[in-house]
């Protein structure tokens, strides 16, 4: 049986338990609505296109944070893997960093930036960076001696050595980079978006919540879990495995 | 002499124990057009020894020259071929091959010589395929080509078919020497396959282990292609030799492993 029919089954399955505990009536409706009336919320949020405003703003969000991070992440990378003394001091900071929630970011952002996109973008930004630094930082550390020995063998050195050589021979580690910043980003984004005056996905959750709306409080967290896997799987993991498999690190399937 | 290597030693620093020495009192001199096979047991430094004619690193003390000039840098006047095909698996097999090229000629020039190489390691169907997609005995042609490409005077040779299943080295044994035969280089061949040592060169330097020392030089005065039965005297030589030198390796290493 192909996979997707097994999905099928185990989100058909799945739904229809949630509307089973549902008309028990155990909860009232305004703790757990009905898989229907969560659907129904969905599709008239889009109807009406408060959604569509949202997901784009959240987006908008998402692209201009990312973006800067992946810069951000790149150039960090590239510093600690080259200049050992910034990786012993700097790069000991960036992994305490990455350890941090960005959540905890959110107050900061909004005593320094308001409520504002500043604000929500700067968390992004903080949440996609360090992540990229680092597998930046180990993909160009991994690139194997023998690439360089044979291109220097063959007269390459310096900036042609980095930038034919190395930076090729790192983009399996930078495509993960770039596939765990825009997961931790897409958290971090829904972090800073609840707390601020919208428009955005996380907005409206909180918004939402503010008034009792539970049936789009869980359609909203469908969707951030929707978009979160769909882009992942169909975007990110497909480049990935195409990149794997030119750069030799994986058979074909 | 065109590749003179002078009183070369090499020894790698070790923590907290005495320097290894891999390499002493090398000398050798090898002539133009020259095809020369160093042959010794694993640990012997032949590896080591190629590697700095190549300049990716340098000796303890002595020198190698090239052409009266001595050698402090890799760079395209000395080509090489490892163990590994080395290919850049970013790169079809044609960038591969240009990838030497680019800045010393015209693009129009580069296809022309990538054609011209992969057509005589017989990969000229595979221009643009990724290295992923090729077998290992194809994907070390196209690292051949790519030597070949740089047009040096002087091809080294690190155990190129060592990973080679046999079938695949016979034919590309037979490859190199033709090429040998065409185009005069000097070429310098790492290996630890008696036969194929015999069967390719004009002379075989064999080392012993550690430290590596030549400690015999075999003019091979044999009619190419060269036939077994011609290289069977030869071959039992030779392995006469080696196996007091691996003798002499495990004793070493046993007498070693009794004092621990």
């Amino acid at each position: 049986m192909p996979v997707v029919f097994k999905r099928i089954i185990f989100f058909a399955v799945l739904i229809l338990i949630w509307q089973g505990i549902f008309l028990l009536g155990i909860w009232p409706e305004s703790m757990i609505p009905g898989p229907f009336t969560v659907a129904e919320t969905i599709f008239a949020g889009f109807a009406d296109m408060t959604l569509v405003y949202d997901i784009a703003a959240s987006f908008r969000h998402l692209f201009i944070g990312l973006a800067i991070s992946l810069v951000i992440g790149t150039l960090l990378g590239v510093l600690l893997a080259k200049v050992k003394i910034a990786d012993e001091t700097l790069g000991t900071m960036i992994l305490a960093l990455q350890s941090v929630p960005s959540i905890v970011w959110v107050p900061l952002a909004i005593i320094w930036f308001g409520f504002t996109e500043t604000s929500i973008i700067f968390v992004v930004v903080i949440g996609g960076t360090f992540v990229m630094t680092m597998n930046m930082r180990i993909g160009i550390k991994n690139v194997a001696p023998i690439y360089l020995k044979a291109a220097r063998t063959m007269g390459s050195k310096g900036m042609d050595l980095f930038f034919k050589v190395v930076v090729p021979a790192s983009i399996p580690h930078a495509v993960t980079g770039v596939r765990l910043a825009w997961a931790f980003s897409w958290r971090a984004l829904m972090a800073a978006e609840l707390m601020s005056t919208g428009p955005g996905l996380g907005y409206t959750l909180s918004y939402a919540s503010d008034f009792n709306n539970m049936s789009l409080v869980i359609g909203i967290i469908i969707i951030i879990g929707v978009i979160g896997s769909v882009v992942d799987q169909l975007v990110f993991q497909r480049i990935e495995n195409k990149v794997l498999k030119r750069w030799g690190l994986e058979e074909a399937a | 002499m065109y590749l003179d290597i002078n009183k070369v030693t090499k020894s790698f620093q070790r923590k907290d124990e005495q320097p290894l020495q891999a390499l002493k009192h090398i000398n050798l001199q090898i002539s133009e057009g020259e095809f020369i096979s160093l042959l010794g047991p694993s640990g012997c430094g032949k590896s080591t020894l190629l590697s700095m004619m190549a300049g990716l690193s340098m000796p303890s003390s002595g020198s190698i020259s090239l052409d009266n000039k001595e050698i402090t840098e890799p760079g395209p006047d000395k080509s090489m071929v490892f163990q590994e095909p080395a290919l850049f698996p970013w790169m079809s097999v044609k960038e591969n091959v240009t990838f030497p090229l680019r800045k010393r000629v015209n693009k129009q020039e580069q296809e022309k010589k990538a054609v011209h190489y992969l057509k005589m390691v017989h990969l000229s169907q595979f221009t643009g395929n990724y290295p992923h997609e090729l077998s290992g005995g194809m994907q070390q042609r196209v690292s051949i080509a790519r030597a070949l490409a740089m047009d040096s005077k002087l091809l080294l040779m690190d155990e190129p078919f060592g990973a080679l299943d046999e079938q695949t080295r016979h034919v590309l044994q037979e490859e190199v020497e033709k090429i040998w035969l065409d185009t005069k280089k000097t070429i310098v061949f790492v290996t630890h396959s008696i036969r194929e040592a015999i069967k390719l060169s004009d002379r075989v330097i064999i080392m012993s282990a550690r430290p590596g020392t030549i400690i015999s030089d075999f003019k091979v005065d044999l009619e190419r292609p060269r036939q077994q039965k011609d290289m069977a005297v030869m071959e039992e030589d030779i392995m006469t030799i080696l196996k007091t030198e691996i003798e002499n390796v495990m004793k070493e290493e046993l007498q070693y492993a009794g004092s621990l």
